[in-house]
């Protein structure tokens, strides 16, 4: 296994956790997402849910380091992809989405938390609802999910702005049409395209009764977007009759700059 | 941080020195309050609300919400930092001193365990618990502390990452050995100084 770039050699007691990461490509999701495919040789793993350390130095050392989603299974090894949303302020997300390009290489450190994580060995049935940007690491869950060739019952709600702002639409499409393939329901919170019969609103209490049902044993929440959403979420789903330790959450979204 | 592989075309966006100083290595500044926590957020009834010391003590304490809300408090203005990498300066909380609850507590042990609706636990060296260090805060820029901020009472010890600062916290238990709690079993730093950037485990 190779050795993510360290100081070992200085004496330290551990080597550096960063891992050298080679853009492999980038990819347009939407207007503000852009997917980064990544090398990352020697790679741990990890689990599906579980998030990078991104780290950005400057030519002068300054170095500025923000989280994201990894948005491929597992089963992917050593080729990881992120999937940044742009925010108009930030301070690393608009490097991440408009300047970097295949060749560049970035640090990653990771792979980081152990608690809004899925395997397929988990089962279900599995309810996942994401908000913009909060679809990522549910993502990587579908994909785990069809990698494995689970059946495990799933369901993904995803709110988004508009159509052109659902991310991984046509791969959620196809997924969603797959044999044992998981249901997809979205819901456009802003604007619609002609014809759309789809829901039109904020997630709420009887959108997510419609959507999930009554959970059944073994039932399984995991929750991600902004923190009104994930708030609001998280407690219709207690009173549908979720388990308080069966509803998984994490927040995401702009803070600040 | 060190090193590093130069990023190009990066420039990032430094701090005026004033605020840098106050800020952690690794962490950058928000004026929002993000909201991070793993499950739903819990509503206990105030009038079922309690808080307990327990464990390795030779008195163990009780605090109604009432009895609680009796107690000496103070006001605190201090800067937080979350190991997701926000810091908040100069935030304004309203708490009772730990040192004032576990006055006449009575204890040997050297480590505490926080815990708190929802099941969430966290744990600490009792020293950085004391002489001044932390409390049990129910209110939060002038208003009583919202749920989804750890209210009705949240700890709050602001030199360790925020994780540290137990939402909806219930009660201590005082253990003689070092017990990992929530987070500290997932993989993130034992102690979590940020100024040592203690934030996972290896750190």
């Amino acid at each position: 296994m190779a050795q993510p770039i360290g100081t070992s050699r200085l004496g330290r007691r551990t080597a550096s956790p960063w891992w050298v990461a080679e853009v492999v490509a980038t990819h347009p999701e939407t207007p503000r997402a852009t997917t980064l495919l990544l090398a990352v040789p020697g790679w741990p793993g990890h689990r599906a849910g579980q998030h990078v350390d991104v780290r950005l130095t400057a030519d002068d050392g300054y170095q500025a380091v923000r989280s994201y989603s990894l948005a491929s299974p597992p089963e992917d090894g050593e080729r990881l992809a992120l999937t940044v949303e742009r925010l108009g302020d930030g301070e690393v997300s608009p490097y991440l989405t408009d300047e970097v390009r295949a060749g560049d290489r970035l640090e990653l450190r990771g792979p980081i938390g152990g608690y809004f994580t899925w395997t397929a060995a988990a089962g279900g049935p599995l309810l996942l609802v994401g908000g913009g940007s909060g679809v990522v690491p549910l993502m990587a869950m579908l994909r785990h999910r069809a990698a494995t060739g689970s059946d495990v019952p799933a369901c993904l709600l995803y709110s988004a702005r508009s159509d052109a702002e659902i991310i991984y639409r046509a791969e959620l499409d196809r997924l969603a049409t797959a044999a044992n393939g998981p249901r997809v329901v979205y819901t456009l919170t802003r604007s619609q395209p002609t014809g759309w019969t789809g829901y039109r609103r904020r997630i709420d209490a009887a959108m997510l009764e419609e959507v999930s049902g009554l959970p059944a044993p073994g039932a399984l929440a995991y929750v991600c977007g902004p923190t009104r959403l994930v708030e609001n979420v998280a407690s219709d789903l207690l009173s549908l009759g979720y388990a308080p330790a069966r509803v998984k959450t994490e927040r995401f979204g702009p803070t600040g700059s | 941080m060190a090193g590093g592989i130069i990023s190009r075309g990066f420039h990032g966006r430094r701090r005026p020195p004033a605020e840098a100083s106050r800020l952690p290595p690794g962490q950058y500044l928000t004026r929002d309050f993000p909201v991070l926590s793993a499950g739903p957020t819990p509503h206990p009834p105030l009038d079922r609300w309690d808080f307990v010391i327990k464990g390795e003590v030779a008195a163990p304490r009780r605090w109604t919400w009432q009895e609680f809300r009796a107690l000496p408090s103070e006001r605190i203005t201090t800067d937080i930092h979350c190991v997701t990498r926000w810091s908040k300066l100069d935030t304004v909380w309203e708490g009772v001193a730990l040192d004032t609850l576990l006055a006449g507590v009575g204890t040997a042990a050297d480590y505490v365990v926080a815990f708190c609706d929802g099941g969430y636990t966290t744990n600490l060296p009792l020293a950085d618990l004391t002489a001044g260090q932390a409390w049990v805060a129910f209110a939060y820029d002038g208003a009583p502390l919202a749920p989804e901020h750890g209210g009705p009472a949240r700890l709050l010890v602001p030199h360790l990452y925020f994780w540290k600062s137990a939402k909806w916290v219930r009660g201590l238990e005082l253990v003689s050995d070092d017990r990992p709690g929530f987070w500290e079993s997932l993989g993130y730093h034992n102690h979590g100084d940020p100024w040592h950037e203690q934030r996972y485990w290896g750190d």
